[in-house]
């Protein structure tokens, strides 16, 4: 396959197929752990890592995998990983994994591992897989970086920790958007916008 | 704990959709109209129970004693999903009615997020049997009350003037984002915190 059509792969999970706001799935951690930047790209990354191990591993083992059993064998190889980074996290990072708590083990029925398992890396090679896996978790990263970006910014004037607002912004924050009806009212903005520039495109 | 603020906690202030964001696909895949989503709570009360069930059996009878708890994630979603198997085909041979009513979101609950949720947090917490039910009743209450009251919104969304890109998802979230703050209300609601 010509080197375009695979760069293809990696380019639409990040905008034409973005996980979230074009597709509309992953959404309870999207919304539960953008309560930082920081906290955000944290959960960006182990979706991330989770998303590259099951895609590269499914597809590896997609000829021996009958297709009446794969997707039990798919849930196996996607706990796995996210047992992996449950454990990785509470040694490592054990703030982080305070703050992102349930949703690192329920990575596993995150729709976009399982989405991806069965409708790309099953019926592509290991290369192909590995550049869908890397774009779809590059567009869901910059969902997430955007929402704890703006939910940081009004909710306590700070930047990954930086201030970047005014004293006296930061004295009186807008700290609706830390709150769970600031991720609704975000996201749904954020999908309004993307209908706009997207209509009669996509 | 005590039981009245575990089931009240769950129902309300932490409200398991509103406030802590589990369970959203369903939310926002089935709130279209009213008749399906009272379908869709009567069958998570129903799988939400026999889950926390038997994955906290399993969890202190099983993993517990074996120092097997790394196989936790695993082993919940595999079960939780062969339960839901099971029970749709028992429901089909011997409680047809149940079935009808049921049966049809009964295979979108087996990747549910809200079921595995709670037998998360039942561990997490280190509730008892007795509390891990009350939590459990308390969460499919909650998600009820949730999708009800939403329901009702979108169905009056329907027949709003809305701008087209606002149209469908994004003024849904808004909407969800409005129920949201009236649920943030019960913040400290008989002193239980978020």
């Amino acid at each position: 396959m010509s080197a375009p059509s695979r760069w293809k792969y990696f380019a639409d999970g990040i905008i034409k197929e973005n996980p979230v706001l074009i597709l509309m799935i992953g959404l309870c951690p999207t919304l539960a752990t953008s309560v930082s930047a920081r906290d955000a790209l944290g959960m960006a990354a182990a979706v991330t890592f989770v998303l590259i191990g099951s895609n590269v591993v499914v597809s590896l083992i997609r000829k021996v995998v009958p297709g009446s059993v794969r997707i039990p064998i798919f849930i196996i190889i996607i706990s796995t990983f996210v047992t992996i980074i449950d454990y990785v996290l509470q040694a490592y990072q054990p703030a982080l994994y305070r703050v992102l708590g349930v949703f690192v083990p329920l990575i596993v029925v995150n729709c976009i591992i399982l989405g991806r398992a069965e409708a790309f890396a099953y019926g592509h090679g290991v290369f192909d897989s590995l550049l869908d896996a890397l774009g779809k978790s590059a567009g869901y990263a910059l969902v997430m970086l955007v929402m704890g970006s703006v939910r940081e910014i009004f909710a306590a004037g700070t930047w990954f920790g930086y201030a970047v607002t005014p004293a006296w912004f930061r004295a009186a924050p807008v700290l609706f958007m830390i709150f769970p009806p600031g991720a609704f009212f975000l996201i749904g903005i954020l999908k309004g916008i993307v209908n706009r520039l997207t209509a009669g495109r996509v | 704990m005590n039981p009245a603020k575990i089931l009240m906690g769950a129902f309300l202030v932490n409200n398991i959709i509103l406030m802590r964001f589990i369970g959203l696909c369903p939310f926002f895949g089935v709130s279209t109209s009213l008749d399906t989503s009272i379908g869709m709570s009567a069958a998570v009360l129903f799988v939400m129970m026999l889950a926390t069930w038997v994955s906290w059996l399993l969890y202190h009878v099983l993993l517990l004693p074996l120092g097997l708890v790394f196989l936790r994630t695993a082993v919940f979603i595999l079960v939780i999903a062969g339960l839901v198997q099971f029970v749709e085909m028992v429901l089909k041979k011997y409680v047809r009615g149940l079935y009808s009513s049921l049966g049809i979101y009964l295979p979108l609950i087996t990747t549910n997020c809200a079921i595995l949720g709670v037998t998360f947090l039942n561990i997490d917490y280190r509730f008892d049997l007795l509390q891990s039910t009350l939590f459990a009743v308390g969460t499919a209450l909650g998600f009820a009350l949730a999708i009800m009251l939403f329901a009702a919104i979108r169905e009056r969304l329907e027949d709003s003037p809305i701008s087209p890109s606002f149209r469908g998802y994004p003024i849904a979230f808004v909407g969800a984002s409005l129920v949201s703050l009236a649920f943030l209300g019960f913040t400290s609601l008989f002193g239980i915190s978020l």
